[in-house]
């Protein structure tokens, strides 16, 4: 009883630090992609955060696909993790702690596997957005997204 | 002043003032104290400077992400004194974890954590853990690169715990990512977690007050002829020791105001690019060298907390009947290699974790888990400590005349 008490008092002031109905209803973004051009790369915001989009070149996508499973730290095919291998959509926060990974821009590093590099604590991603090496645990997360028209997605 | 009426007429209602004049005039307090007994109450002021100059930069400030750099700045360079109360409130919090350190590494060496003061030094760990959310909640108020950055990677260790990490991540942010709400809430629980901090200091004097100081011999006082009273004695040790501290405070305020801070927070907060370099303040840096020399996220952040969290279980994992380290030359060694290991940590968390900086944080991060796990335990069993003294005042009485 005193339990279920002390329980239905708390939840309200616990979930209201919880984002809020305003902070939830933001949460998708449209995005035309016609002018990028092949191998460039641009970051829109959502949610707060930065979303990388890619339009591959065909090396990079087929440096992607040929990656042997057991070389990951989080094995997923490349073809898991684009709706058209050309576009690849990634949400641009390092899964270590964190940080805004360096690649977007021509002249920036893009660590060992060309894909992206973490410089806050040393995390290399491939160009499919994979973790290959340092400290993050997981792949770079593909947000949920969709086609709305051939060249315009969706983002969330 | 005992003696006014109206102080006779409120004591009997509320005994407050003989309170007061138990526990802080007459204190009975061993008479061999040496000037490592000042940072306990150095550190007391420095929070009463906290609480008074946070109180006021409070007025001036706006906790919103499009305005919090900008009220800061007029802090600056428009509000009267402005510039002087926040470069006491930043150096302040500087100078509290400086003496609460020496503090702590004090307890160490003399042995104040062993029975029956326990409890007196868990709640000072505790002391440690809110003044640490404390300051590094402050530090993103003025919400500059650093403060969003260091909130974003602090924040996002969390995210290691399993299977919830991520709902608690995102409830300590009320967002998908730092923003607004974050650094509103920030700003309440700043404000807020001083004042926790008193209370919880009341309780440490508390504990302190049952059984007394230990003292740099590490034995029980014998009788009366052991102890003096706190006042006039220590109150005058204790002040000059303020004038001192104020003297090093006021050249860092007045001549160095952001030597210990970062260049990079005097850019606004930028959610799209992160600095090439994130450091956290230097009192921080030890603990982040332990969570980088770890390549596995979890782990990482495991070992972190656990460097804090080893403190409270200290007075059982050290089994030694004898307290000072005066009397233990093989634990006196092993407590400087410590402070220098801590020392080595803290310069590695400054460095980038490449190349020789990680490896020289792995063996720094190693040493001070050998230190608690196993030195410490063995040293228990296997030093033969020299011989102790009778008494506190035995050794003064004894000591030849000059
Ligand atoms: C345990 C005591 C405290 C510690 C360790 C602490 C620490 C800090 C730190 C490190 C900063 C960032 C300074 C900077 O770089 O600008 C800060 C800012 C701030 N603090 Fe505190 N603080 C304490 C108590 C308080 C209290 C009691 C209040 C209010 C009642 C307060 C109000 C503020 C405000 C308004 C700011 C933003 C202005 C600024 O950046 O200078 N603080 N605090
Ligand atoms: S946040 Fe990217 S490596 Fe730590």
């Amino acid at each position: 009883m005193g339990v279920v008490a002390t329980g239905a008092a708390v939840w309200p002031l616990a979930d209201s630090m919880n984002p809020s109905a305003e902070v939830l209803a933001l949460a998708s973004t449209e995005v035309d992609l016609s002018p990028v051009a092949e191998g460039q790369r641009i970051s829109v915001f959502w949610r707060g955060k930065p979303v990388f989009v890619d339009r591959r070149t065909a090396e990079q996508i087929k440096a992607a696909e040929e990656v042997p499973m057991d070389e990951l730290p989080d094995p997923q095919l490349d073809e898991a993790r684009v709706q058209k291998p050309e576009w690849l959509v990634l949400v641009g926060v390092c899964t270590h702690l964190g940080c805004i990974p360096l690649g977007q821009k021509t002249g920036e590093p893009r660590g060992e596997y060309g894909g992206w590099f973490c410089p806050c604590h040393g995390s290399h991603y491939d160009t499919s957005g994979r973790i290959r090496k340092g400290p993050a645990p997981l792949n770079l997360e593909v947000p949920p997204y969709s086609f709305v028209e051939d060249e315009v997605i969706l983002i969330g | 002043m005992m003696n006014h009426p109206l102080v006779k007429w409120i004591d009997h209602r509320l005994p407050i003032i003989t309170l007061m004049n138990k526990e802080l005039n007459e204190y009975p307090t061993p008479r061999n104290l040496n000037y490592w007994w000042n940072f306990g109450s150095l550190a007391g002021i420095i929070l009463v400077i906290m609480i008074l100059t946070g109180i006021v930069l409070a007025m001036q400030y706006t906790p919103h992400k499009d305005y919090a750099f900008d009220s800061v700045e007029r802090i600056m360079r428009d509000v009267n004194f402005g510039w002087m109360l926040r470069y006491i409130h930043a150096n302040g919090a500087s100078f509290f974890f400086i003496v609460v350190y020496i503090h702590i590494f004090r307890g160490l060496y003399y042995g104040s954590y062993k029975a029956p003061r326990e409890l007196l030094w868990m709640i000072g760990v505790v002391i440690l853990i809110v003044m640490m959310a404390t300051a590094f909640m402050g530090y993103v108020l003025p919400w500059g690169q650093m403060s969003f950055w260091g909130a974003t990677v602090i924040t996002n260790l969390f995210s290691a715990v399993p299977v919830f990490g991520e709902a608690i991540v995102t409830w300590l942010w009320g967002g998908f990512s730092v923003d607004n709400a974050t650094l509103n809430r920030f700003f309440a629980l700043h404000y807020l977690l001083p004042f926790v901090l008193v209370a919880i200091v009341v309780l440490h004097l508390w504990a302190l007050h049952r059984f007394g100081s230990n003292n740099p011999l590490g034995i029980d006082a014998k009788g009366p002829q052991d102890k003096i009273p706190f006042n006039p004695y220590y109150t005058i040790k204790d002040a000059f020791g303020l004038g001192v501290c104020l003297i090093f405070f006021a050249w860092f305020v007045f001549f160095a105001p952001n030597y210990l801070g970062h260049p990079d927070n005097y850019i606004p907060a930028n959610p799209l690019s992160t600095p090439a370099h994130i450091v956290p303040e230097w009192y921080f840096l030890p603990f982040y060298a332990i969570l980088r020399s770890i390549d596995n996220k979890l782990l990482g952040v495991v070992a972190m907390f656990a460097s804090i969290f080893v403190l409270f279980i200290l007075p059982w994992l050290d089994r030694s009947p004898v307290r000072s380290g005066k009397f233990r030359p093989i634990f006196k060694l092993f407590f400087w290699v410590l402070v220098l290991d801590c020392i080595v940590l803290g310069i590695c968390g400054a460095k980038p974790a490449e190349g020789k900086w990680l490896y020289i944080s792995r063996i720094g991060t190693f040493w001070y888990f050998l230190h608690f796990f196993v030195i410490i335990p063995l040293l228990g069993i296997l030093e033969r400590p020299r011989p102790l003294p009778a008494s506190i005042s035995e050794p003064v009485l004894k000591a030849p005349a000059e």
